[in-house]
């Protein structure tokens, strides 16, 4: 299964072209970019790992390429995200997310139902890919 | 090559701009062509209009306008300023040549110009599309090598990364590598710097500059640096006329005048300045018209009275008279 989450996540993988575009976008509007990267899907695990610092006081989109590049060396088989920031007063907040690289095999969620008390019935989606330790979750791919 | 041209470069809006007026239009294609189809080989272009449309003569022009002297220096900007409008022509008929190697080094004197030179550098490679932004990260070995282990590699790149873009200056480059000390991490910035040099050259020029004899010995002990900078220039000493004159375009900017009795005192200290040890040419000029403003103004407080237009602007013998390089037995 497809995880989409951020911007453009209905869209066909991006290009690096496309993404430097998207960067340079960002760059202009005065947002530093990050990345970050994790193998926990989960759609509210929000801490992904970061690698390195955000990149401050950047002009051109080649740097942040350049990371992403590396990261992706790094972790073949992760997700790999690219965050923008904007930290406009009034704002500061994530202005611009999206998936730059994920698993070639997305083992996706299954639901599991727990009965409560007073036969009320309590949903949890589970990634499949979490039943195996960290590290090993998309193993094939590192 | 066409992806990078559609990206926001130079070439490909010009492409696209000077298109419609020119011949390539009758050949049937209804409205805009696509910028990266070749011109046909019999197509004609006019050099003198792309030279106008990319705008470098301008920067060219205030190179020789506001640099006094540096002859080779502006020579050798004006022949890669040619080469890249060349280049840009002949990527129209699909002649792909390359891109060309830019990294420098500039060796000279302190106050011979270097750095001012860089910024007019990364401004013209920006008109002629050679960088895409045209800013200038200017830095020193403080900024490049840590002061632990693991720390030098993210500082290097995290100014790599600023510069990307645009022209990395490096400021006194010969303090990267430190000979007497083996385990110094300017060997580490060495390493990165170099790997982007070779790597990443569509997305940085890199700019390394210092003393003609440290550089030299650098270079002697980083040959892989040596033979990945193309271009060497040599920033020569200023004669006195050309201090001279560089001193009357640093007065001018700040609204101070000469007295007529006073430019042949100015001509005299600067003689003499020349001959004393650190001499910093340009800037030993700055230093000297500073501190003739300060005997200039403390002379009219202590005068007292009205002044006038005249007074406050003109610098007479005195306040040069008064340094030491006069009272000083010549060497």
């Amino acid at each position: 299964m497809r995880i989409t989450q951020g911007t453009f996540s209905y869209l066909p993988e991006l290009s690096d072209e496309e993404i430097a575009k998207q960067v340079a976008y960002a760059l202009d509007q005065g947002w530093p970019c990050s990345i970050e990267f994790t193998d926990d899907p989960h759609p509210r695990n929000s801490y992904w790992e970061m690698w390195g610092l955000p990149m401050f006081d950047l002009t051109d989109p080649a740097g942040v390429l350049m990371e992403i590049k590396e990261c992706r060396k790094a972790y073949p088989g992760r997700y790999v995200r690219l965050n923008a920031y904007d930290a406009r007063y009034g704002r500061q907040t994530t202005a611009l997310s999206f998936i730059v690289q994920r698993p070639a095999e997305e083992p996706g969620f299954r639901l599991d139902r727990e009965e409560a008390g007073d036969r009320r019935i309590r949903y949890r989606t589970h990634p499949y890919a979490l039943d195996r330790p960290e590290g090993e979750r998309y193993a094939r791919g590192e | 090559m066409s992806e990078r041209l559609g990206f926001g470069m130079r070439s490909a809006e010009n492409g696209s701009q000077a298109e419609p007026s020119g011949d390539s239009r009758a050949g049937g294609a209804p409205g805009e062509p696509p910028p990266d189809e070749p011109l046909p080989a019999g197509a004609r272009v006019d050099l003198e209009k792309e030279r106008a449309e990319s705008q470098a003569d301008e920067v060219l022009d205030a190179l020789d306008a506001e640099l006094v002297g540096l002859a080779p220096v502006k020579t050798r900007i004006r022949e890669i300023a040619a080469l890249l409008l060349v280049d840009r022509v002949r990527a129209r008929y699909g002649i792909d040549s390359g891109r060309p190697n830019l990294h420098m080094c500039f060796t000279g004197s302190p106050g011979t110009g270097k750095t001012t030179v860089a910024v007019r550098l990364a401004e013209l490679l920006h008109r002629l599309g050679y960088v895409r932004k045209g800013h200038l990260v200017s830095v020193t070995r403080d900024d490049l090598v840590g002061q632990y282990v693991g720390h030098t590699a993210p500082k290097t790149k995290e100014v790599l990364k600023r510069a990307m873009g645009g022209v990395l200056f490096i400021d006194e480059a010969y303090y990267l590598y430190r000979a007497e000390n083996e385990r110094d991490y300017g060997q580490e910035a060495i390493e990165i710097l170099l790997q982007v040099m070779e790597n990443q050259r569509d997305d940085l020029v890199v700019v390394l500059a210092g003393y003609k004899d440290r550089m030299d010995s650098f270079f002697s002990s980083n040959p892989g640096m040596s033979s990945r900078i193309a271009h060497h220039i040599d920033f020569p000493d200023y004669q006195t006329g050309e201090l001279e004159a560089i001193g009357h375009l640093m007065m001018e900017r700040e609204g101070y005048r000469l007295a007529p009795e006073t430019a042949p005192v100015f001509r005299d200290y600067l003689e003499r300045r020349r001959g004393r040890p650190r001499f910093a040419n340009a800037r030993s000029v700055r230093n000297a018209i500073e501190r003739a403003r300060l005997r200039h103004a403390s002379r009219l407080l202590a005068r007292g009275g009205e002044v006038d237009r005249d007074d406050l602007t003109t610098l007479l013998p005195d306040d040069f008279l008064a340094s030491r390089v006069f009272t000083a037995v010549r060497p």
